[in-house]
């Protein structure tokens, strides 16, 4: 350990002896204690670690950044706020969170069916503490994984959803973490449990936003962990729209049983530095995963995809198609992996990932591994990296459009080939519409 | 209309056009004919404005402007179009889009207003009858999975929606089933008028048929070797390249 990060972890045991732990059930100082003992010991990755090879969190370790208080005052921001910040529908079930504190007054999810529990983290902690104890960091171990020891020691709340069998959600939950003015130097710790228990389906969208400019660095470091269970489905979006500012680190862990399904979709606009890893074990036979993606980064961004995908189970299939638009000097990160156990037989795995680079300043790394230890499986995966195509350009110019509204257009149809798999119109569209202004006006974010 | 005097043009390190020249008025239908790799698409492509070839002598003049000092879309914009050889494939973007976008952005530089996704789909109706199209092709990604003769008819819709004064068509025909050859022949021909003109580049008199040109030209190794009336088509389906090059 180096002395820069001796100080820095002087300063999280500091931040960590005074958190306050009362009121919560007996089981979760040690949780937390034995969490922390790891972070300490595992420290922040370097690039030697293979898994951040491409990836520098140097600024983060190098830094404490500080729990942020519970808010005094009234709330500073209104619904009309959480609406422009977040792409949203009145219709869906929301919980909103302040810089990782939890705001009622922004919230609504009454509408739910009565079976189905949707609570804050400390909530359930009071009221349904062994759910609780029996499902956080079962997934999401802390073993190996600095961020997500980081996030089990310092989590002040999250969102719980225990979906009974054969419970169908409707409307998505919409999980919204804003960060505002007061988010400067603050660490923010969000965790998700979901238990989506057989047959049941639910669609969770998670934003990651900021309103205003923090102008200094935050942490957003959050871990959802979710179990889809036989025959169940789970929609999961996750889309970090952080400020440039930020540093955000998103860990999800998935273990989906026979015949599940798992569709994620990861969309990355902000942050200076970001990572995120999805891990899915396909646990059951004839489970499906698929896990889509897209990035656009630049000025100085940096943005890191790592999904892993462990085929245990005979006949599983997984799609992974991840895209990236990288301007200015930023960089881009795709490390894409596949496990296939022995007993695997039948697995159907193809990942592709495509980036497309609009400056000779940004640069992208993609690392595909494939483990294959069953004969009789089908694994694929391609990667591409290339630039805008010269002889569409002038086709587009030959019918009378400007040379930069051609090359909008063309970037946002890059786009627009992984944003089609999004299956809630609302954010699709949103999504698109994002992408589509960012690209012919120069809008941001 | 437009006048290219002594036109020399390299790609690379490789002379292709060696001094072209050709004046083509308004109300004219020029053909081109020539062998295979003589200059034809790239002597269409450097009225369009490609990148890719550098002139390196001689002038093309529209419409008294210097075409050679405008943009590839300011071209478009003032009236150029060329149907591709070989038309660009652009996966994500629909063609109803496209189309509306050129059709706006054309409009727009001229001055005029612009027309709005509902009034444009009725402008599309009546050009989709024209070319007998299928209006599911507008919501498909331009050209990507077209048939060669389906790719060939878009760029046919293209011409009929932007109604350009000086349309060059690249190898339209080829590929082409008869009633498709009919359905091109039948937009260029729609668009003929006293204050248009156009370019019809054919390895086939076939097509001269249903477009009858006012001059035919025979480009060869860089040069145009022969012009003439209509009926020297006639005489090149008969007898072939080789006695108009050894005259040459
Ligand atoms: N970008 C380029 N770089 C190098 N050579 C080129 C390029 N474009 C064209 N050429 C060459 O120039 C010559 C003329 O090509 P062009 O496509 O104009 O012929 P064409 O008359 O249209 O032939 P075809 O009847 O087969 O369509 C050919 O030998 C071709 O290979
Ligand atoms: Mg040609």
């Amino acid at each position: 350990m180096t002395s820069a990060t001796k100080a820095t972890s002087d300063g999280y045991e500091q931040a960590f002896s005074a958190l306050r732990s009362s009121g919560g059930p007996s089981w979760l100082p040690a949780l937390r204690r034995e969490a922390m003992d790891r972070f300490n010991a595992l420290g922040f990755p370097t690039t030697r670690n293979e898994d951040w090879h491409f990836t520098s969190v140097t600024p983060i370790a190098e830094r404490v950044f500080k729990i942020a208080p519970t808010r005094s005052g009234p709330a500073t921001l209104s619904p009309a706020d959480v609406a422009t910040a977040a792409i949203g529908d009145p219709d869906w079930h929301r919980l909103v969170f302040v810089n990782g504190r939890f705001e009622a007054s922004l919230s609504a999810f009454a509408g739910l069916p009565a079976e189905v529990r949707v609570t804050t983290l400390a909530d359930a902690l009071k009221e349904t503490p062994e759910f609780v104890a029996e499902h956080l960091g079962k997934l999401a171990k802390s073993e190996g994984q600095t961020f997500t020891a980081f996030n089990t020691a310092f989590a002040q709340d999250g969102v719980v959803i225990h979906v009974p069998g054969g419970e169908v959600v409707e409307a998505p939950v919409h999980i919204v973490h804003i960060a505002d003015v007061h988010a400067a130097g603050a660490g923010i710790h969000p965790r998700l449990l979901v238990v989506a228990e057989p047959l049941s389906q639910l669609t969770i969208v998670e934003s990651f936003v900021c309103t205003g400019s923090p102008g200094a660095a935050y942490l957003t470091n959050a871990v959802a962990e979710i179990e889809v269970g036989n025959g169940a489905r789970v929609n999961h979006y996750k889309i970090q729209r952080e400020s440039t500012d930020a540093y955000h680190v998103g860990t999800t862990q998935v273990r989906q049983g026979r015949d599940s399904m798992y569709h994620s979709f990861a969309y990355a606009s902000g942050a200076a530095i970001s990572r995120t890893n999805i891990y899915t074990q396909l646990a059951g036979e004839n489970a499906e995963t698929r896990l889509n993606g897209l990035y656009l980064i630049d000025g100085t961004q940096h943005a890191d995809h790592q999904t892993f995908v462990e085929h245990l189970a005979p006949a599983c299939a997984s799609r992974e198609l991840y895209k990236g638009i990288l301007d200015g000097s930023s960089h881009g990160v795709f490390n894409g992996k596949v496990y296939v156990d022995p007993i695997a037989q039948k697995t159907d795995g193809k990942q592709t990932n495509h980036a497309l680079l609009l400056s000779d300043q940004a640069r992208v790394d993609t690392k595909p591994q494939l483990e294959i230890f069953a004969d009789d499986v089908k694994c694929t995966h391609g990667a591409t990296v290339g630039r805008l195509d010269e002889a569409a350009l002038f086709y587009m110019k030959s019918r009378g459009l400007g040379a930069d509204g051609a090359r909008a257009l063309l970037t946002y149809a890059f786009a627009a080939e992984v944003l089609e798999t999004i299956e809630v119109d609302q954010l699709r569209e949103g999504l698109e519409a994002l992408a589509f202004a960012r690209f012919t006006h120069g809008e941001q974010r | 209309m437009l006048t290219i005097d002594n036109l020399h043009a390299t790609a690379g390190d490789k002379e292709i056009l060696k001094g072209i020249s050709l004046t083509v008025n308004a109300g004219e239908v020029h053909a081109i004919m020539g062998p295979n790799g003589s200059g034809k698409s790239t002597l269409a492509q450097i009225i369009a404005g490609h990148p890719g070839y550098t002139v390196t002598s001689g002038s093309v003049t529209y419409e008294g402007r210097d075409l050679l000092a405008l943009q590839a879309e300011e071209r478009a914009q003032a009236g150029v179009f060329l149907a591709f050889q070989y038309p660009i494939e652009i996966p994500g973007v629909t063609n109803a889009y496209f189309f509306r976008t050129a059709y706006n952005e054309v409009r727009k530089a001229n001055g005029k207003e612009e027309l709005d996704p509902i009034e444009f789909l009725d402008l599309m109706e009546t050009k989709l009858k024209l070319v007998e199209m299928d209006p599911a092709m507008l919501h498909r990604s331009v050209n990507a999975g077209f048939s060669g003769g389906e790719k060939k008819r878009n760029e046919i819709l293209q011409m009929a929606v932007l109604e350009p004064k000086l349309a060059i068509l690249d190898e339209t025909d080829s590929g082409l089933d008869i009633d498709a050859l009919r359905v091109v022949a039948g937009g260029v021909n729609a668009l003929r008028r006293p204050d248009n003109a156009a370019i019809v580049v054919t390895h086939y008199q076939r097509l001269l048929n249903y477009i009858v040109p006012d001059f035919v030209h025979v480009l060869a190794n860089g040069r145009i070797v022969k012009s003439g009336g209509k009926e020297l088509a006639l005489e090149l389906e008969a007898r072939g390249y080789d006695w108009v090059l050894e005259a040459a």
